[in-house]
Protein backbone atom coordinates (compact mmCIF):
# COMPACT_ATOMS: atom_id res chain seq x y z
CA UNK A 1 0.00 0.00 0.00
CA UNK A 2 2.36 2.62 1.27
CA UNK A 3 5.04 2.03 -1.82
CA UNK A 4 1.67 2.32 -4.29
CA UNK A 5 0.76 5.83 -2.37
CA UNK A 6 4.52 6.75 -3.18
CA UNK A 7 4.12 6.16 -6.83
CA UNK A 8 1.05 8.09 -6.86
CA UNK A 9 2.00 11.47 -4.77
CA UNK A 10 5.35 11.12 -7.55
CA UNK A 11 4.25 13.61 -9.43
CA UNK A 12 4.51 16.10 -7.05
CA UNK A 13 7.77 15.10 -5.82
CA UNK A 14 9.71 16.79 -8.56
CA UNK A 15 13.33 15.66 -7.10
CA UNK A 16 12.18 11.95 -6.83
CA UNK A 17 10.86 11.98 -9.97
CA UNK A 18 14.01 12.66 -11.24
CA UNK A 19 15.66 9.48 -10.16
CA UNK A 20 15.94 6.87 -13.42
CA UNK A 21 15.98 3.78 -10.95
CA UNK A 22 12.53 5.09 -9.04
CA UNK A 23 11.18 5.77 -12.24
CA UNK A 24 11.89 2.37 -13.60
CA UNK A 25 10.41 0.60 -10.39
CA UNK A 26 7.95 2.62 -9.29
CA UNK A 27 5.11 1.45 -12.07
CA UNK A 28 6.64 -2.26 -11.73
CA UNK A 29 6.09 -1.74 -7.65
CA UNK A 30 2.36 -0.52 -8.16
CA UNK A 31 1.14 -2.84 -10.44
CA UNK A 32 2.74 -5.65 -7.81
CA UNK A 33 1.01 -3.74 -4.55
CA UNK A 34 -2.24 -3.76 -6.21
CA UNK A 35 -2.21 -7.13 -7.42
CA UNK A 36 -1.39 -8.23 -3.88
CA UNK A 37 -3.90 -5.91 -2.40
CA UNK A 38 -6.82 -7.88 -4.81
CA UNK A 39 -5.51 -11.30 -3.85
CA UNK A 40 -5.98 -10.15 -0.38
CA UNK A 41 -9.60 -9.62 -1.01
CA UNK A 42 -9.77 -12.12 -3.02
CA UNK A 43 -8.43 -14.81 -0.41
CA UNK A 44 -10.43 -13.26 2.33
CA UNK A 45 -13.91 -13.38 0.21
CA UNK A 46 -13.17 -17.08 -1.08
CA UNK A 47 -12.00 -18.81 2.18
CA UNK A 48 -14.66 -17.00 4.30
CA UNK A 49 -17.09 -19.42 4.20
CA UNK A 50 -14.38 -22.37 4.78
CA UNK A 51 -13.59 -20.43 8.10
CA UNK A 52 -16.48 -19.72 9.43
CA UNK A 53 -17.73 -23.66 8.69
CA UNK A 54 -14.87 -24.61 11.07
CA UNK A 55 -16.01 -21.60 13.79
CA UNK A 56 -19.48 -23.24 13.51
CA UNK A 57 -18.54 -27.39 13.92
CA UNK A 58 -16.78 -26.12 17.03
CA UNK A 59 -19.35 -24.08 18.09
CA UNK A 60 -17.29 -21.92 19.45
CA UNK A 61 -17.94 -17.84 19.39
CA UNK A 62 -15.61 -15.62 16.56
CA UNK A 63 -15.12 -11.98 16.07
CA UNK A 64 -15.00 -10.70 12.75
CA UNK A 65 -11.16 -9.99 12.94
CA UNK A 66 -10.58 -13.69 14.49
CA UNK A 67 -12.72 -14.51 11.03
CA UNK A 68 -10.54 -12.78 8.49
CA UNK A 69 -7.24 -13.74 10.78
CA UNK A 70 -8.82 -17.69 9.51
CA UNK A 71 -8.97 -16.97 6.22
CA UNK A 72 -5.24 -16.11 5.82
CA UNK A 73 -3.93 -18.96 7.73
CA UNK A 74 -6.27 -21.97 6.64
CA UNK A 75 -4.23 -25.21 6.30
CA UNK A 76 -6.51 -25.73 2.76
CA UNK A 77 -7.40 -22.71 1.79
CA UNK A 78 -9.37 -22.22 -1.46
CA UNK A 79 -7.01 -19.67 -1.71
CA UNK A 80 -3.90 -19.26 -0.04
CA UNK A 81 -2.88 -15.67 0.89
CA UNK A 82 0.12 -14.56 -0.67
CA UNK A 83 2.28 -14.51 2.57
CA UNK A 84 1.66 -18.67 2.48
CA UNK A 85 2.78 -18.93 -0.79
CA UNK A 86 5.63 -16.68 -0.21
CA UNK A 87 6.77 -19.12 3.52
CA UNK A 88 5.80 -22.29 1.41
CA UNK A 89 7.78 -21.33 -1.38
CA UNK A 90 11.04 -20.22 0.25
CA UNK A 91 10.74 -23.34 2.48
CA UNK A 92 10.50 -25.57 -0.41
CA UNK A 93 13.64 -23.66 -2.18
CA UNK A 94 15.80 -23.08 1.54
CA UNK A 95 13.98 -25.57 3.62
CA UNK A 96 15.68 -29.04 2.19
CA UNK A 97 18.46 -30.42 1.19
CA UNK A 98 18.71 -29.90 -3.37
CA UNK A 99 18.23 -33.56 -3.88
CA UNK A 100 15.81 -33.97 -1.14
CA UNK A 101 11.85 -35.21 -2.82
CA UNK A 102 10.34 -32.59 -0.92
CA UNK A 103 12.52 -29.08 -2.36
CA UNK A 104 11.46 -27.53 -5.03
CA UNK A 105 14.77 -27.08 -6.39
CA UNK A 106 14.83 -30.84 -7.06
CA UNK A 107 11.54 -30.99 -8.65
CA UNK A 108 12.35 -27.84 -10.34
CA UNK A 109 15.94 -29.08 -11.76
CA UNK A 110 13.91 -32.31 -13.17
CA UNK A 111 11.69 -30.41 -14.78
CA UNK A 112 14.33 -27.77 -16.03
CA UNK A 113 16.26 -30.81 -17.83
CA UNK A 114 13.40 -32.23 -19.69
CA UNK A 115 12.71 -28.55 -20.90
CA UNK A 116 15.86 -27.56 -21.93
CA UNK A 117 16.46 -30.80 -23.84
CA UNK A 118 12.78 -30.04 -25.24
CA UNK A 119 13.85 -27.08 -25.95
CA UNK A 120 16.98 -27.70 -28.00
CA UNK A 121 15.30 -30.68 -30.28
CA UNK A 122 12.16 -28.36 -30.79
CA UNK A 123 14.31 -25.61 -31.87
CA UNK A 124 16.24 -28.13 -34.26
CA UNK A 125 13.31 -29.06 -35.45
CA UNK A 126 11.58 -26.03 -36.04
CA UNK A 127 14.77 -24.48 -37.69
CA UNK A 128 15.40 -27.66 -40.32
CA UNK A 129 11.29 -27.61 -40.99
CA UNK A 130 11.63 -23.59 -42.24
CA UNK A 131 14.26 -24.32 -44.18
CA UNK A 132 12.67 -27.06 -45.86
CA UNK A 133 9.81 -25.05 -46.12
CA UNK A 134 11.99 -22.42 -47.54
CA UNK A 135 13.88 -23.89 -50.41
CA UNK A 136 10.95 -25.93 -51.32
CA UNK A 137 7.36 -24.95 -52.45
CA UNK A 138 6.23 -28.50 -52.67
CA UNK A 139 7.31 -29.15 -48.99
CA UNK A 140 5.82 -25.64 -47.93
CA UNK A 141 2.46 -26.85 -49.50
CA UNK A 142 2.63 -30.77 -48.08
CA UNK A 143 4.82 -29.64 -44.62
CA UNK A 144 2.58 -26.78 -43.46
CA UNK A 145 -0.82 -27.60 -43.11
CA UNK A 146 -0.06 -31.08 -40.96
CA UNK A 147 2.35 -28.40 -38.83
CA UNK A 148 -0.62 -26.21 -38.29
CA UNK A 149 -2.64 -29.56 -37.24
CA UNK A 150 -0.11 -30.93 -34.88
CA UNK A 151 -0.63 -27.84 -32.88
CA UNK A 152 -4.34 -28.29 -33.13
CA UNK A 153 -4.84 -31.34 -30.89
CA UNK A 154 -5.03 -30.80 -26.83
CA UNK A 155 -1.16 -31.64 -25.86
CA UNK A 156 -2.90 -33.31 -22.68
CA UNK A 157 -4.52 -35.77 -25.13
CA UNK A 158 -1.77 -36.86 -27.10
CA UNK A 159 0.81 -37.11 -23.75
CA UNK A 160 -0.52 -40.09 -22.97
CA UNK A 161 -0.43 -41.91 -26.11
CA UNK A 162 3.17 -40.44 -26.42
CA UNK A 163 4.42 -41.62 -23.53
CA UNK A 164 2.88 -45.30 -23.82
CA UNK A 165 4.27 -45.62 -27.00
CA UNK A 166 7.84 -44.45 -26.40
CA UNK A 167 7.39 -46.53 -23.18
CA UNK A 168 6.86 -49.62 -25.39
CA UNK A 169 10.14 -48.90 -27.11
CA UNK A 170 11.90 -48.71 -24.29
CA UNK A 171 12.17 -44.73 -23.45
CA UNK A 172 11.45 -43.53 -20.06
CA UNK A 173 12.23 -40.78 -17.88
CA UNK A 174 13.49 -37.34 -19.37
CA UNK A 175 13.54 -38.33 -23.15
CA UNK A 176 9.19 -38.82 -23.60
CA UNK A 177 9.15 -35.34 -21.85
CA UNK A 178 11.70 -33.68 -23.76
CA UNK A 179 9.51 -35.05 -26.89
CA UNK A 180 6.27 -33.81 -25.86
CA UNK A 181 7.80 -30.18 -24.69
CA UNK A 182 9.51 -30.16 -28.61
CA UNK A 183 6.35 -30.96 -30.13
CA UNK A 184 5.04 -28.17 -28.49
CA UNK A 185 8.07 -25.68 -28.96
CA UNK A 186 9.21 -26.33 -32.48
CA UNK A 187 5.88 -24.53 -33.99
CA UNK A 188 6.56 -20.63 -32.94
CA UNK A 189 10.37 -21.89 -33.91
CA UNK A 190 9.27 -22.80 -37.35
CA UNK A 191 6.97 -20.04 -38.30
CA UNK A 192 9.03 -17.79 -36.96
CA UNK A 193 11.89 -18.70 -38.91
CA UNK A 194 9.61 -19.07 -42.36
CA UNK A 195 9.22 -15.79 -41.78
CA UNK A 196 12.26 -15.23 -41.12
CA UNK A 197 14.31 -16.73 -43.93
CA UNK A 198 11.91 -14.85 -45.95
CA UNK A 199 12.70 -11.57 -44.59
CA UNK A 200 16.03 -10.44 -46.77
CA UNK A 201 14.81 -7.41 -49.47
CA UNK A 202 14.84 -8.37 -52.61
CA UNK A 203 17.62 -5.94 -53.54
CA UNK A 204 19.40 -8.01 -51.49
CA UNK A 205 18.71 -11.26 -52.93
CA UNK A 206 19.23 -9.62 -56.08
CA UNK A 207 22.76 -8.70 -55.23
CA UNK A 208 23.75 -11.76 -53.88
CA UNK A 209 22.41 -13.26 -57.59
CA UNK A 210 24.95 -10.84 -59.34
CA UNK A 211 27.71 -12.10 -57.45
CA UNK A 212 26.61 -16.01 -58.49
CA UNK A 213 26.69 -16.95 -54.46
CA UNK A 214 25.62 -20.36 -54.59
CA UNK A 215 22.16 -21.13 -52.33
CA UNK A 216 24.29 -21.66 -49.62
CA UNK A 217 25.78 -18.87 -49.47
CA UNK A 218 22.68 -16.70 -49.64
CA UNK A 219 21.87 -19.00 -46.95
CA UNK A 220 24.65 -17.88 -44.73
CA UNK A 221 25.44 -14.79 -45.41
CA UNK A 222 22.08 -13.16 -46.15
CA UNK A 223 18.89 -15.28 -44.78
CA UNK A 224 20.43 -16.34 -41.27
CA UNK A 225 21.41 -12.98 -40.71
CA UNK A 226 18.09 -11.40 -41.19
CA UNK A 227 16.28 -14.30 -39.57
CA UNK A 228 18.13 -13.35 -36.19
CA UNK A 229 15.64 -10.92 -34.76
CA UNK A 230 13.12 -13.42 -36.00
CA UNK A 231 14.62 -16.68 -34.66
CA UNK A 232 15.26 -14.69 -30.54
CA UNK A 233 11.29 -13.79 -30.98
CA UNK A 234 10.45 -17.31 -31.42
CA UNK A 235 12.88 -18.85 -29.12
CA UNK A 236 11.03 -16.53 -26.28
CA UNK A 237 7.91 -17.65 -26.97
CA UNK A 238 9.17 -21.25 -27.69
CA UNK A 239 11.13 -21.54 -24.21
CA UNK A 240 7.76 -21.08 -22.19
CA UNK A 241 6.03 -23.58 -23.97
CA UNK A 242 8.89 -26.12 -23.58
CA UNK A 243 8.69 -25.79 -19.98
CA UNK A 244 4.78 -26.26 -20.06
CA UNK A 245 5.30 -28.96 -22.32
CA UNK A 246 7.94 -30.72 -19.46
CA UNK A 247 5.13 -29.74 -16.71
CA UNK A 248 2.10 -31.64 -18.70
CA UNK A 249 4.02 -34.12 -19.77
CA UNK A 250 4.61 -34.58 -15.69
CA UNK A 251 0.96 -34.66 -15.38
CA UNK A 252 -0.49 -38.34 -17.37
CA UNK A 253 2.52 -40.58 -16.10
CA UNK A 254 2.60 -40.62 -12.60
CA UNK A 255 5.97 -38.50 -12.42
CA UNK A 256 7.65 -38.98 -8.94
CA UNK A 257 9.07 -35.86 -9.63
CA UNK A 258 8.98 -32.82 -10.82
CA UNK A 259 7.02 -29.63 -10.83
CA UNK A 260 3.75 -31.26 -12.66
CA UNK A 261 4.49 -34.05 -10.27
CA UNK A 262 3.91 -31.74 -7.22
CA UNK A 263 0.85 -29.99 -8.84
CA UNK A 264 -0.46 -33.26 -9.53
CA UNK A 265 0.35 -34.33 -5.61
CA UNK A 266 -0.88 -31.04 -4.57
CA UNK A 267 -3.98 -31.83 -6.17
CA UNK A 268 -4.79 -34.71 -4.77
CA UNK A 269 -4.04 -34.36 -0.84
CA UNK A 270 -5.94 -30.87 -1.32
CA UNK A 271 -2.53 -28.90 -0.74
CA UNK A 272 -3.51 -25.80 -2.22
CA UNK A 273 -0.25 -24.00 -0.77
CA UNK A 274 2.23 -26.21 -2.45
CA UNK A 275 0.04 -26.12 -5.72
CA UNK A 276 0.66 -22.42 -5.54
CA UNK A 277 4.48 -22.80 -4.48
CA UNK A 278 4.65 -25.16 -7.53
CA UNK A 279 3.41 -22.85 -9.88
CA UNK A 280 5.55 -19.73 -8.37
CA UNK A 281 8.36 -21.92 -8.62
CA UNK A 282 7.26 -22.40 -12.54
CA UNK A 283 6.81 -18.71 -12.70
CA UNK A 284 10.62 -18.13 -11.83
CA UNK A 285 11.47 -21.06 -14.06
CA UNK A 286 10.09 -19.52 -17.03
CA UNK A 287 10.95 -16.05 -16.12
CA UNK A 288 14.68 -17.02 -16.38
CA UNK A 289 14.91 -19.06 -19.01
CA UNK A 290 12.93 -16.03 -20.79
CA UNK A 291 15.55 -13.85 -19.28
CA UNK A 292 18.43 -16.03 -20.13
CA UNK A 293 17.22 -16.22 -23.94
CA UNK A 294 16.88 -12.19 -23.68
CA UNK A 295 20.47 -11.92 -22.66
CA UNK A 296 21.27 -13.41 -25.56
CA UNK A 297 19.65 -11.81 -27.88
CA UNK A 298 21.22 -8.66 -26.60
CA UNK A 299 24.41 -9.99 -27.24
CA UNK A 300 24.19 -11.16 -30.27
CA UNK A 301 22.44 -8.06 -31.23
CA UNK A 302 25.38 -6.09 -30.16
CA UNK A 303 27.97 -8.49 -32.21
CA UNK A 304 25.53 -7.70 -35.05
CA UNK A 305 25.74 -3.77 -34.96
CA UNK A 306 21.79 -3.27 -34.19
CA UNK A 307 21.27 0.33 -33.28
CA UNK A 308 20.78 1.11 -29.81
CA UNK B 1 21.71 3.45 -87.18
CA UNK B 2 25.21 2.77 -86.56
CA UNK B 3 25.75 2.98 -83.21
CA UNK B 4 29.61 1.74 -83.34
CA UNK B 5 30.76 4.25 -85.46
CA UNK B 6 29.45 6.99 -83.75
CA UNK B 7 30.64 5.87 -80.33
CA UNK B 8 34.33 5.71 -81.68
CA UNK B 9 34.11 9.28 -82.04
CA UNK B 10 34.61 10.14 -78.97
CA UNK B 11 37.48 7.71 -78.38
CA UNK B 12 39.80 7.57 -81.65
CA UNK B 13 40.20 3.14 -82.00
CA UNK B 14 37.46 1.63 -84.49
CA UNK B 15 38.33 -1.68 -83.39
CA UNK B 16 37.04 -1.71 -80.07
CA UNK B 17 35.27 -4.25 -78.42
CA UNK B 18 31.45 -4.38 -77.38
CA UNK B 19 31.00 -4.60 -74.03
CA UNK B 20 27.44 -4.89 -74.46
CA UNK B 21 25.31 -5.77 -77.54
CA UNK B 22 21.65 -6.16 -77.15
CA UNK B 23 19.96 -7.59 -80.62
CA UNK B 24 15.96 -6.84 -81.06
CA UNK B 25 15.08 -8.06 -77.21
CA UNK B 26 11.33 -8.04 -76.16
CA UNK B 27 10.31 -8.61 -72.57
CA UNK B 28 6.47 -9.15 -71.75
CA UNK B 29 5.31 -9.06 -68.51
CA UNK B 30 2.23 -11.05 -67.65
CA UNK B 31 0.39 -9.56 -64.98
CA UNK B 32 -2.70 -9.02 -63.46
CA UNK B 33 -3.84 -6.36 -66.01
CA UNK B 34 -2.54 -8.57 -68.74
CA UNK B 35 0.53 -8.23 -70.57
CA UNK B 36 3.14 -5.48 -70.51
CA UNK B 37 5.11 -4.76 -72.74
CA UNK B 38 8.59 -3.45 -71.06
CA UNK B 39 11.01 -3.77 -74.00
CA UNK B 40 9.82 -4.37 -77.15
CA UNK B 41 12.66 -5.34 -80.05
CA UNK B 42 15.41 -3.29 -78.39
CA UNK B 43 18.67 -2.86 -80.06
CA UNK B 44 21.51 -1.20 -78.54
CA UNK B 45 25.92 -1.54 -78.98
CA UNK B 46 28.20 -0.64 -76.66
CA UNK B 47 31.65 -0.03 -76.61
CA UNK B 48 33.92 -0.88 -73.96
CA UNK B 49 34.81 2.29 -71.89
CA UNK B 50 31.57 4.12 -73.10
CA UNK B 51 29.31 6.02 -70.12
CA UNK B 52 25.74 5.39 -71.25
CA UNK B 53 22.79 6.88 -69.38
CA UNK B 54 19.25 5.66 -70.41
CA UNK B 55 16.81 8.19 -69.61
CA UNK B 56 12.94 8.14 -69.97
CA UNK B 57 9.82 8.55 -67.69
CA UNK B 58 8.86 5.50 -65.68
CA UNK B 59 7.64 2.34 -67.07
CA UNK B 60 9.88 2.94 -70.38
CA UNK B 61 11.96 -0.25 -69.91
CA UNK B 62 15.17 1.64 -68.28
CA UNK B 63 16.11 -0.39 -65.00
CA UNK B 64 14.62 -3.48 -67.04
CA UNK B 65 17.12 -3.27 -69.85
CA UNK B 66 19.39 -2.74 -66.87
CA UNK B 67 18.18 -6.42 -65.14
CA UNK B 68 18.08 -8.25 -68.54
CA UNK B 69 21.96 -7.36 -69.25
CA UNK B 70 22.67 -8.48 -65.50
CA UNK B 71 20.75 -11.90 -65.80
CA UNK B 72 18.53 -10.83 -62.96
CA UNK B 73 15.50 -11.05 -66.15
CA UNK B 74 15.36 -12.90 -68.89
CA UNK B 75 14.07 -11.36 -72.45
CA UNK B 76 11.19 -13.23 -74.33
CA UNK B 77 12.84 -12.93 -77.09
CA UNK B 78 15.67 -11.91 -78.95
CA UNK B 79 20.05 -12.04 -78.19
CA UNK B 80 22.27 -9.91 -76.14
CA UNK B 81 25.76 -10.69 -74.89
CA UNK B 82 27.69 -9.05 -72.58
CA UNK B 83 31.47 -9.01 -73.11
CA UNK B 84 30.85 -11.34 -75.99
CA UNK B 85 29.21 -13.94 -73.62
CA UNK B 86 25.79 -14.56 -72.99
CA UNK B 87 24.12 -12.92 -69.57
CA UNK B 88 24.39 -15.75 -67.72
CA UNK B 89 27.89 -16.59 -68.66
CA UNK B 90 29.13 -12.95 -67.67
CA UNK B 91 27.13 -12.83 -64.86
CA UNK B 92 28.67 -16.26 -63.60
CA UNK B 93 32.10 -14.84 -64.92
CA UNK B 94 31.43 -11.88 -62.43
CA UNK B 95 31.82 -9.56 -65.29
CA UNK B 96 29.49 -6.69 -63.61
CA UNK B 97 29.46 -5.07 -60.89
CA UNK B 98 25.47 -3.56 -59.77
CA UNK B 99 24.76 -1.00 -57.83
CA UNK B 100 21.30 -0.85 -57.01
CA UNK B 101 18.66 2.93 -56.20
CA UNK B 102 18.97 2.17 -52.30
CA UNK B 103 22.62 1.03 -50.86
CA UNK B 104 21.13 -2.02 -50.02
CA UNK B 105 24.23 -2.55 -47.26
CA UNK B 106 23.61 -5.70 -44.72
CA UNK B 107 22.81 -3.64 -41.67
CA UNK B 108 24.75 -6.66 -39.88
CA UNK B 109 27.86 -5.76 -41.03
CA UNK B 110 30.79 -3.11 -40.98
CA UNK B 111 31.15 -0.90 -43.70
CA UNK B 112 34.96 -3.15 -43.87
CA UNK B 113 32.72 -6.30 -43.97
CA UNK B 114 30.39 -5.22 -46.06
CA UNK B 115 33.00 -4.69 -48.67
CA UNK B 116 34.26 -8.04 -48.41
CA UNK B 117 31.01 -9.89 -48.98
CA UNK B 118 31.29 -10.18 -52.53
CA UNK B 119 34.88 -11.22 -51.96
CA UNK B 120 34.65 -14.06 -49.78
CA UNK B 121 31.22 -15.14 -51.47
CA UNK B 122 33.56 -15.36 -55.06
CA UNK B 123 36.27 -17.15 -52.55
CA UNK B 124 39.11 -14.49 -52.45
CA UNK B 125 41.59 -14.96 -49.84
CA UNK B 126 41.49 -13.44 -46.18
CA UNK B 127 44.37 -10.66 -46.80
CA UNK B 128 43.25 -10.28 -50.36
CA UNK B 129 39.81 -9.23 -48.77
CA UNK B 130 41.74 -6.78 -46.78
CA UNK B 131 43.66 -5.13 -49.01
CA UNK B 132 40.80 -4.84 -51.54
CA UNK B 133 38.25 -3.28 -49.39
CA UNK B 134 41.22 -1.03 -47.92
CA UNK B 135 41.80 0.04 -51.91
CA UNK B 136 38.01 0.61 -52.86
CA UNK B 137 37.14 2.46 -49.24
CA UNK B 138 39.92 4.78 -50.04
CA UNK B 139 38.66 5.31 -53.73
CA UNK B 140 35.33 6.69 -52.77
CA UNK B 141 36.92 8.88 -50.02
CA UNK B 142 35.72 6.95 -47.04
CA UNK B 143 38.96 5.41 -45.73
CA UNK B 144 38.85 5.23 -41.93
CA UNK B 145 35.10 4.25 -41.68
CA UNK B 146 35.89 0.42 -41.74
CA UNK B 147 34.52 -0.78 -38.42
CA UNK B 148 31.31 1.19 -38.41
CA UNK B 149 28.01 0.25 -39.55
CA UNK B 150 25.83 1.17 -42.13
CA UNK B 151 23.20 3.32 -40.11
CA UNK B 152 26.10 5.23 -38.54
CA UNK B 153 26.56 6.87 -42.29
CA UNK B 154 25.17 8.95 -44.35
CA UNK B 155 22.58 8.31 -47.23
CA UNK B 156 25.33 9.84 -49.75
CA UNK B 157 28.50 7.68 -48.18
CA UNK B 158 26.10 4.46 -48.23
CA UNK B 159 25.56 4.93 -52.10
CA UNK B 160 29.59 5.68 -52.06
CA UNK B 161 29.99 2.18 -50.28
CA UNK B 162 27.57 0.53 -52.61
CA UNK B 163 29.77 1.80 -55.16
CA UNK B 164 32.90 0.53 -54.40
CA UNK B 165 31.65 -2.47 -53.08
CA UNK B 166 30.39 -3.18 -57.11
CA UNK B 167 33.76 -2.28 -57.96
CA UNK B 168 35.94 -4.09 -55.41
CA UNK B 169 35.95 -7.50 -57.81
CA UNK B 170 37.21 -5.22 -60.83
CA UNK B 171 33.88 -6.27 -62.94
CA UNK B 172 34.33 -5.07 -66.99
CA UNK B 173 31.19 -3.32 -66.30
CA UNK B 174 29.20 -0.88 -63.78
CA UNK B 175 25.63 -1.10 -63.67
CA UNK B 176 23.77 1.21 -61.87
CA UNK B 177 20.03 1.78 -61.26
CA UNK B 178 19.32 5.36 -60.32
CA UNK B 179 21.72 5.31 -57.62
CA UNK B 180 21.58 8.94 -56.79
CA UNK B 181 17.86 8.78 -56.83
CA UNK B 182 17.39 8.89 -53.24
CA UNK B 183 19.83 11.72 -53.27
CA UNK B 184 19.67 15.56 -52.51
CA UNK B 185 20.72 17.90 -55.56
CA UNK B 186 23.95 18.77 -53.74
CA UNK B 187 24.92 15.60 -52.64
CA UNK B 188 23.88 14.27 -56.11
CA UNK B 189 26.16 16.98 -57.86
CA UNK B 190 29.21 16.19 -55.50
CA UNK B 191 29.22 12.24 -56.36
CA UNK B 192 28.49 12.78 -59.62
CA UNK B 193 31.82 14.38 -59.74
CA UNK B 194 33.25 11.42 -57.85
CA UNK B 195 32.10 8.91 -60.23
CA UNK B 196 33.39 10.67 -63.55
CA UNK B 197 36.58 10.81 -61.73
CA UNK B 198 36.24 7.04 -60.46
CA UNK B 199 35.23 6.20 -64.27
CA UNK B 200 38.02 8.23 -65.66
CA UNK B 201 40.59 6.19 -63.26
CA UNK B 202 39.08 2.53 -63.60
CA UNK B 203 38.58 2.62 -67.44
CA UNK B 204 35.29 0.72 -66.84
CA UNK B 205 31.97 0.60 -68.87
CA UNK B 206 29.46 2.23 -67.08
CA UNK B 207 25.59 1.83 -67.52
CA UNK B 208 23.75 4.63 -65.82
CA UNK B 209 19.82 4.80 -65.44
CA UNK B 210 18.56 8.12 -64.02
CA UNK B 211 15.69 10.42 -64.31
CA UNK B 212 17.61 13.21 -64.31
CA UNK B 213 18.65 15.34 -67.65
CA UNK B 214 21.42 17.11 -66.45
CA UNK B 215 22.95 14.13 -64.50
CA UNK B 216 22.37 12.06 -67.85
CA UNK B 217 24.07 14.47 -70.01
CA UNK B 218 26.73 15.63 -67.72
CA UNK B 219 28.03 11.88 -66.71
CA UNK B 220 27.57 10.27 -70.48
CA UNK B 221 29.89 9.81 -73.30
CA UNK B 222 26.12 8.47 -75.17
CA UNK B 223 22.86 9.34 -73.80
CA UNK B 224 19.74 6.41 -74.71
CA UNK B 225 16.23 8.58 -74.69
CA UNK B 226 13.87 5.69 -73.83
CA UNK B 227 10.03 5.66 -73.91
CA UNK B 228 7.07 3.59 -72.24
CA UNK B 229 4.23 1.37 -73.54
CA UNK B 230 5.51 -0.64 -75.19
CA UNK B 231 9.32 0.53 -73.52
CA UNK B 232 11.44 1.37 -76.79
CA UNK B 233 14.52 3.14 -77.61
CA UNK B 234 13.47 6.72 -79.26
CA UNK B 235 17.07 8.49 -79.54
CA UNK B 236 20.80 7.71 -79.00
CA UNK B 237 22.76 10.64 -78.34
CA UNK B 238 26.36 11.18 -78.41
CA UNK B 239 28.19 13.63 -75.83
CA UNK B 240 31.70 13.97 -76.60
CA UNK B 241 32.78 16.42 -73.81
CA UNK B 242 36.38 16.00 -72.24
CA UNK B 243 36.58 12.66 -69.83
CA UNK B 244 37.84 15.42 -67.18
CA UNK B 245 34.75 17.31 -67.38
CA UNK B 246 33.54 19.67 -64.80
CA UNK B 247 30.55 20.80 -63.14
CA UNK B 248 31.02 23.95 -65.15
CA UNK B 249 30.33 22.35 -68.41
CA UNK B 250 26.67 22.62 -67.84
CA UNK B 251 26.58 26.10 -68.07
CA UNK B 252 27.65 25.65 -72.07
CA UNK B 253 25.47 26.23 -75.38
CA UNK B 254 26.94 22.49 -76.14
CA UNK B 255 25.37 20.86 -72.45
CA UNK B 256 22.29 23.18 -73.15
CA UNK B 257 21.65 22.03 -76.80
CA UNK B 258 22.16 18.25 -75.73
CA UNK B 259 20.11 18.64 -73.11
CA UNK B 260 17.19 20.33 -75.01
CA UNK B 261 17.93 17.46 -77.63
CA UNK B 262 17.20 14.83 -75.12
CA UNK B 263 14.45 17.04 -73.91
CA UNK B 264 13.17 16.55 -76.95
CA UNK B 265 13.33 13.30 -77.32
CA UNK B 266 11.40 12.15 -74.72
CA UNK B 267 8.54 14.31 -75.45
CA UNK B 268 8.18 13.01 -78.73
CA UNK B 269 8.31 9.66 -76.74
CA UNK B 270 5.31 10.62 -74.73
CA UNK B 271 1.59 9.60 -75.70
CA UNK B 272 -0.24 12.53 -74.38
CA UNK B 273 -3.51 10.72 -75.39
CA UNK B 274 -3.98 9.03 -71.89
Amino acid sequence: MTSSAAALSMPRAGARRQHPLVARLAPIVTVVAALIVVWYIAAVLMNLSLVRGGFEREEAPYTTAELIAGTMDAERPLLPAPHQVVVAFVDGVFGYAPNAPRSLVYHSAVTLSATLLGFVLGALLGIALALLIVHSRVLERSLLPWIICSQMVPILALAPIFIVVLGAIGLQGLLPKSIISAYLSFFPITIGMVKGFNAPEPMQLDLMRTWSATPRQVLSKLRWPTATPYLFASLKVAITISLIGAIVAELPTGAEAGIGARLLAGSYYGQTVQIWAALVAAAVLASGLIGLVGLAERLVARRMGTRA
Amino acid sequence: MNIVADATTAVSSSTRRLAVDVSNVSLTFDTADGKVEALSDVSLQIADGEFVSFIGPSGCGKTTMLRVIADLQQPTSGSLTVNGMTAEQARLSRAYGYVFQAPALFPWRTIEANLKLPLEIMGYSEGEQKVLAARYLALVNLTGFERKFPWQLSGGMQQRVSIARALSFDPALLLMDEPFGALDEIVRDHLNEQLLKLWDKTRKTVLFVTHSIPEAVFLSTKIVVMSPRPGRITDIINCNFPRDRTLEIRETPEFIAIAQRVRTGLRAGQSYDE
